[in-house]
C-alpha cells in the first residue's frame, strides 16, 4: 500500500522493529505532500460529498433572448457574455472539471416572438441536450418557454421577463423566476409614489402580457396604499408611429396627480420624451415609471430623467461587491451591466452551484437543491428560493436618477434611496395561486 | 368628449400627418421617375435623425443648421447609392428594386445598431421652440406646431418646384406618362440621380424633425415605413398631390380614431387602405384608370 512513494513498511527498520521517529517523519512528509496536492487541485470551501456526474457527460446551458430588437441592449448578447463569464469564474474557483465535464453555453435570438421562443427551446432541450435555459425577455415568449420546460422536464430560469404568471397561473416544477417581476416593481414604486407624489393615478400600459400584468400589479399596489386609479389605457404594441400624444393629451385633460407609464424599452423612451414635450410636469402631473433600465436612461438623457424614483433589483454602483462585477463586465463588453446582465451571471452561477450540491444535472435533483435554498451573492441579497412557486425572493432597491452633475463617471445614473425587504418585494404566496 | 379636446387631438394627427406627407412625397417622386419602390425610405428617415444627433454630439451643430445639413449629407449618400447600385435595376422587374432597397435597409439598420446599439440616443427640443402655448383646454408644445407649419411649407415648396420649374415638368411628365415622355425625346435619365437624392433628402428632413420628439434609434423607421406605404397606396401610387393630401388626412383620421380607442390608431390606416383598394384601386388621387 504505497502512499506518495513511501509505504507503511518503511516505518519498520531493517530488523522489522517499529521506529517511532521514522513514523513521525513519514507522517509529516505525507501531510506536506497531501497539502501541496490539495492546493494544486482546489476544491473550494464546501467540496461536494460525491463527485459530480453529468447525465450526458457535459453540461449545456442555453440563453434565449432578443438579440436584434427592442430588448437587445438591456439583455441580448451581453447577457450571453455574462453567463460565459460565470462559467469561466466558476471554473477558476472550482477547477476545470468542477462539474465533471465540459460546460457549454449556447444561444438563440427569439425576436420577441413566442412561437420562435417555443421552437428554439424545444430544439435546445431535445437536440442540444441543454439542461437549462436562462433569460428570455418578453413575457409572452417567457410563458411559451415555461410551458416547453414543464413538458420536457428541464429547467428554465427566467430573468428578464416580468410577468407574475410564471410563478402564478402558469407555474410549473421546472420554471424559476429570478431577479424581478411586476409585483416587485409595483410594491416599490407604486407605494413610494402614492405616498409621496400623489394619490390620483392615470396608468398607460403597452397592450400585451407584460403591460397588462403591470397594470394589474400597479392598480392593486396603488389602491392598497390609499391611492386611486382614475383610469387606465392600453397603447398598441408594437406602437408603429412611436406617438403617444393622444394618451398624454388625455392625461392633460384628466389631470391626475400621477401618470404611471408602464411601457418598456423604446416605447418608454418615446413616452418620457413626449411627456417632457407636453410639459405635463408643469401642469402638476408627475411621472411614475414602472420598469426602468440603465439603457433607457442613456436614450432619454440622464438630466431629462433626473429625480425619477423607480424600483430595481440591483444598481451596479450600489456597493463594492456589485461594483467589482461591473468593472469586470465593463472591461469585457465596454458597457456597465444592466440588472438583467448581472442577474444572468448570478443565476448561472447559482445553477452550477446547485449541480455541485446535487452531484448531477438531473433536473429533479437540481430542483430539489434549489427549492428553499438561502443565499447571497453580488446580485441577490437575502435570497431565498420559495419552494412553493419558485419565485426567488430577495431585497429590491428604491433608486433615484441623479443629475449628470452628480455622476462620477459615464453610466453612473442612479443612487439608492432605500431597500425594500424581500418579504415586502415578493408577492404573498396566497396570491400566487401556483399549482405545480 | 368636448370639441376643444378633439380639435387639439386633431393637431396631433396633423403632426403625424406631416411625417407621412414628407415621407410619402419622397416615395412618390422616386417611384414616379425611377420606377423603384424605395423600401429603404424608413432607414433614410432614421439616418436623418442620426445625422442631426451626430452633428450636435460631435460637432456641436444645433437643430437649425441640421435642418439643412442632415438632408444634404443624406442626399450625397443617395447620389452614391443611385450611381453604384440602384442604376442597375432600372427596367428590370420592380421586384429587383424592392429586394435591393430592402437589403440596403437591413444593411443600414444593422450597421447603425452595431455602432449605436438598439435603444436610442437623446436629442433635445430646440430651445426657441421648447415652450408650450395654451390651445384652450390644454397646453400644446410650440415645437409640434412648428413641425406642422414647416412641413406644410415644405410640401408647398415642392409643389411649386414641380408645378413651376422645368425640372418639375420633367418629373411630372415622367411620373404620369414615363414612356411617352421618353418617346418625346426628353432625357429623363439626366434627372434620375437628382430626383432620387431629392426624394430621400425629404425623408432625412422628416427624420431631423422627428429627433426631438421620437426615440432616435436604428429601428425608428422600420415600422413607420409600413404605414407610409399604406399612405402612398391610399393617395395613389405616384401621385404627388395624393401623397401629401393622404398623409395629412390619414394622420388626422388615425389620431381622432385613437381618441375613441387607442388600438384603433393603426387599424384605421389599414382599414382605409383596404376600402380604397376595393373602391378606387388607383388611390384617392391616382390616375383615372388603374395602372
Amino acid at each position: 500500500m504505497s502512499f506518495y512513494g513511501t509505504s507503511v513498511s518503511e516505518a519498520f527498520d531493517e530488523k522489522g522493529r517499529f521506529d517511532m521517529k521514522r513514523v513521525i517523519a513519514l507522517a509529516m512528509v505525507a501531510a506536506v505532500m497531501a497539502a501541496a496536492c490539495g492546493a494544486a487541485a482546489p476544491s473550494g470551501g464546501g467540496a461536494p460529498a460525491t463527485a459530480v456526474k453529468l447525465t450526458s457527460g457535459k453540461l449545456v446551458m442555453g440563453v434565449i433572448n432578443d438579440q436584434s430588437g427592442v430588448y437587445a441592449d438591456l439583455s441580448g448578447k451581453n447577457a450571453v457574455e455574462a453567463v460565459k463569464m460565470a462559467v469561466e469564474d466558476f471554473k477558476a474557483k472550482y477547477g476545470d472539471n468542477a462539474l465533471g465535464g465540459p460546460i457549454e453555453v449556447i444561444t438563440a435570438d427569439h425576436q420577441n416572438k413566442p412561437d420562435v421562443a417555443s421552437s428554439k427551446a424545444q430544439e435546445f432541450y431535445e437536440r442540444n441536450n441543454a439542461s437549462v435555459i436562462f433569460d428570455v425577455p418578453t413575457s409572452s415568449a417567457a410563458l411559451a418557454i415555461a410551458k416547453v420546460a414543464g413538458d420536457q422536464k428541464r429547467l428554465y430560469i427566467n430573468i428578464t421577463a416580468a410577468t407574475t404568471d410564471l410563478t402564478g397561473a402558469s407555474c410549473n416544477k421546472y420554471t424559476f423566476h429570478y431577479a424581478y417581476d411586476t409585483y416587485m416593481l409595483a410594491a416599490g414604486t407604486g407605494k413610494w409614489v402614492t405616498e409621496n407624489l400623489g394619490k390620483q393615478w392615470y396608468i398607460i400600459y403597452p397592450n400585451y402580457a407584460f403591460g397588462q400584468d403591470m397594470e394589474k400589479s400597479f392598480r392593486s399596489a396603488v389602491t392598497k396604499f390609499g391611492g386611486n386609479v382614475i383610469q387606465s389605457d392600453g397603447s398598441p404594441f408594437p406602437n408603429q408611429t412611436g406617438d403617444f400624444s393622444q394618451l398624454l393629451l388625455k392625461a392633460g385633460q384628466l389631470k391626475p396627480q400621477v401618470l404611471g407609464a408602464m411601457q418598456a424599452g423604446g416605447d418608454l423612451v418615446n413616452v418620457v420624451k413626449q411627456y417632457n414635450e407636453f410639459k405635463l410636469k408643469d401642469q402638476g402631473i408627475k411621472l411614475a415609471i414602472g420598469l426602468l433600465f440603465d439603457t433607457d436612461i442613456t436614450a432619454i438623457g440622464q438630466d431629462n430623467m433626473a429625480g425619477v424614483v423607480y424600483t430595481t433589483p440591483w444598481v451596479w454602483s450600489m456597493d463594492d461587491q456589485a461594483k467589482s462585477f461591473a468593472d469586470k463586465f465593463l472591461k469585457r463588453t465596454g458597457i456597465r451591466p444592466t440588472f438583467a446582465h448581472a442577474a444572468n451571471y448570478s443565476a448561472a452561477w447559482q445553477y452550477m452551484e446547485a449541480i455541485r450540491r446535487a452531484g448531477t444535472d438531473d433536473a429533479d435533483a437540481v430542483v430539489k437543491q434549489l427549492e428553499g435554498y438561502k443565499f447571497n451573492d453580488f446580485f441577490i441579497r437575502n435570497g431565498q428560493i420559495r419552494a412553493e412557486d419558485h419565485w426567488v425572493m430577495h431585497d429590491a432597491l428604491l433608486a433615484q436618477v441623479k443629475p449628470s452633475s452628480e455622476a462620477k463617471e459615464k453610466f453612473d445614473y442612479s443612487k439608492v434611496l432605500g431597500t425594500i425587504p424581500a418579504e415586502t418585494a415578493s408577492r404573498p404566496l396566497a396570491d400566487a395561486n401556483c399549482k405545480k | 368628449m368636448d370639441l376643444g379636446y378633439l380639435s387639439v387631438q386633431l393637431f396631433n394627427g396633423l403632426v403625424n400627418g406631416a411625417f407621412y406627407a414628407l415621407l410619402s412625397l419622397g416615395l412618390a417622386i422616386i417611384f414616379g421617375v425611377l420606377g423603384v419602390v424605395n423600401f429603404a425610405h424608413g432607414a433614410v428617415y432614421m439616418l436623418g435623425a442620426f445625422a442631426a444627433y451626430l452633428l450636435l454630439q460631435q460637432v456641436g451643430i444645433g437643430f437649425w443648421p441640421a435642418l439643412l445639413l442632415a438632408p444634404l449629407g443624406v442626399a450625397l449618400l443617395g447620389v452614391i447609392v443611385e450611381r453604384l447600385l440602384l442604376r442597375r435595376v432600372y427596367g428590370l422587374d420592380p421586384l429587383y428594386g424592392f429586394l435591393l432597397t430592402y437589403g440596403l435597409t437591413l444593411f443600414i439598420q444593422d450597421a447603425m445598431r452595431l455602432r449605436f446599439g438598439i435603444q436610442g440616443q437623446p436629442y433635445p427640443t430646440p430651445t426657441e421652440l421648447s415652450a408650450s402655448v395654451s390651445l384652450g383646454v390644454v397646453g400644446y408644445p410650440v415645437y409640434r406646431l412648428f413641425v406642422i407649419a414647416f412641413s406644410i411649407a415644405m410640401c408647398a415648396a415642392v409643389w411649386f418646384l414641380i408645378e413651376r420649374t422645368r425640372l418639375g415638368m420633367v418629373v411630372r411628365a415622367a411620373t404620369e406618362r414615363g414612356e411617352l415622355t421618353r418617346a418625346l425625346g426628353i432625357d429623363v435619365d439626366r434627372w434620375v440621380t437628382a430626383v432620387f437624392a431629392f426624394g430621400i433628402a425629404l425623408a432625412a428632413l422628416a427624420g431631423v424633425l422627428a429627433a426631438p420628439m421620437r426615440n432616435v434609434a436604428p429601428l425608428m423607421g422600420s415600422e413607420l415605413i409600413i404605414l407610409t406605404f399604406a399612405v402612398v397606396v391610399i393617395g395613389g401610387m405616384g401621385s404627388i398631390v395624393g401623397a401629401v393630401a393622404a398623409g395629412f388626412l390619414i394622420g388626422a383620421l388615425a389620431s381622432l380614431g385613437a381618441v375613441w380607442s387607442p388600438a384603433l390608431e393603426n387599424v384605421i390606416v389599414f382599414a382605409l387602405m383596404a376600402v380604397v383598394l376595393l373602391v378606387r384601386p388607383a388611390g384617392l388621387f391616382g390616375a383615372r384608370e388603374a395602372t
